[in-house]
């Protein structure tokens, strides 16, 4: 049995883990808030850019000359990956989620002898595949140390894509992210960023069927989706920045809450077993102070 | 019969209200939507979005570029960026437009998609520039 000083130090110790992972959840649950207001805001956005996007690419995605970024190279050989994940830890099962996912596509790929690219976002995901696929690592971009992402940054890296696409060094782009379901619940996905899939005319509420995609354009099309395309592209970027900020966040505090009350159950046995060595001694010195006096 | 306005940039929904009638940036001039306008999709440049009722012009808005699509009853503005014109810095226009000529002439002159999006950033700064003067 280890000694009362000793029992008392790992109580103490204990205890100031609890106050740290309880303050964690606490950050945690203040940033997962603004970062839910965040995801929300860039909804509508999104959204009708999509409606945009479907009512213009319809006509343009079965031509020859259909923009890059539309329909791909055309062929299916060098496939990027994009993985996005946190800049920090402590937050369970969240990066590595992504990580694995990564590896197993870029396993596959490779066994289908395609080429993988890796462009990662987020420092704890570069770290995790530069063990075993460095030598695909082509770049990576981190937010550590950064307040809050902006939609400027989610362009920056549209723009790093789309100058790659342009030099031809890729033909397939796939983004890999965690949704975020709910507080509890983050589901790592892949997305085809190139070529995308093309999100299906949504059908009109407002107006009646006779009138509906007949839109004039202005200066015309093909000038209109060469600014939409990149656009578009930077939002998916943004959209899943954001999901995997938000996402983080809540499995940040999950897995706070769960080091707090663990560290909870943990006080309790040490508790436990520190009254009980007390009680002991207690119990060992009467019986000494007895015996001697019996012996008198 | 109100027209229904909704002014979004990537950020946020900045502006969802009825209107008589709304003045956008369009990319060939400006362009103004009445209820039941024909079905468009248009090209914004920089420039301020005016909103009308009763003749009047009730709000304006300064949007950097982006999209417009126009149908008889609702007009969506997909702003790249959009603010209040008194939260326009003419700081930030002159930097973007400093920024935006120095690109233009490092660019390739043959170049010629490179050389019309550096010149669409250098309108949108001026119009910056100008927005932030006309709201001082």
């Amino acid at each position: 049995m280890p000694s009362l000083k000793a029992l008392r130090g790992r109580i103490a110790s204990v205890k100031s883990t609890q106050k740290i992972t309880s303050a964690m959840k606490m950050v945690a649950a203040s940033k997962l808030r603004r970062a839910q207001t965040q995801v929300e805001a860039a909804r509508p956005y999104a959204q009708r850019m999509e409606r945009m996007l479907a009512s213009l690419a319809v006509n343009i995605a079965g031509q020859p000359n259909a923009p890059k970024l539309l329909a791909g190279t055309g062929r299916d050989q060098v496939h990027l990956l994009v993985p996005v994940t946190g800049d920090r830890g402590l937050a369970g099962a969240f990066n590595s989620a992504v990580g694995r996912m990564t590896r197993t596509l870029a396993r596959r790929l490779e066994a289908e002898g395609k080429t993988v690219k890796i462009l990662a976002v987020g420092r704890k995901g570069r770290d995790m595949l530069r063990r075993d696929l460095a030598s695909r690592i082509i770049g990576d971009i981190s937010f550590a140390g950064r307040k809050s992402i902006g939609f400027a940054d989610a362009q920056e890296i549209a723009n790093r894509i789309t100058t790659m696409l342009d030099g031809g060094e890729f033909d397939v782009c796939t983004l890999v992210f965690n949704r975020f379901v709910s507080v509890i619940s983050q589901v790592p996905m892949e997305m085809r960023l190139i070529s995308p899939a093309l999100p299906a005319q949504a059908p009109e509420q407002d107006v009646e069927p006779s009138k509906r995609a007949m839109y004039e354009f202005e200066p015309d099309e093909e000038t209109i989706l060469a600014r939409l395309l990149p656009q578009n592209l930077a939002i998916q970027v943004y959209r899943a920045l954001l999901e995997n900020a938000a996402g983080f966040y809540g499995a940040q505090m999950s897995a706070m809450d769960n080091a707090t009350r663990n560290a909870g159950d943990m006080i309790k046995r040490l508790t436990l077993n520190y009254n009980r060595a007390r009680q002991a001694n207690i119990t060992r010195e009467l019986i000494e102070i007895i015996s001697g006096a019996e012996a008198l | 019969m109100p027209l229904d306005l909704e002014i979004v940039s990537p950020e946020r929904l900045l502006l969802s209200r009825p209107v008589d009638m709304v003045v956008i940036p369009a990319e060939e001039g400006d362009l103004g939507a009445l209820p039941n306008h024909a079905p468009m999709i248009v090209l914004l440049r920089g420039g301020l979005v005016r909103l009308f009722e009763g003749g009047q012009i009730i709000d304006r808005l300064f949007v950097s570029g982006g999209f417009a699509e126009i149908t008889p009853t609702r007009v969506t503005v997909l702003a790249d960026e959009a603010m209040a014109p008194t939260a326009v810095s003419r700081e930030e226009g002159e930097r973007r437009l400093k920024a935006a000529q120095e690109e233009y002439d490092r660019l390739d002159k043959a170049d010629v998609p490179a050389l019309d999006a550096a010149m669409a950033r250098m309108q949108s700064a001026r119009a910056m520039i100008e927005a932030a003067g006309s709201a001082a």
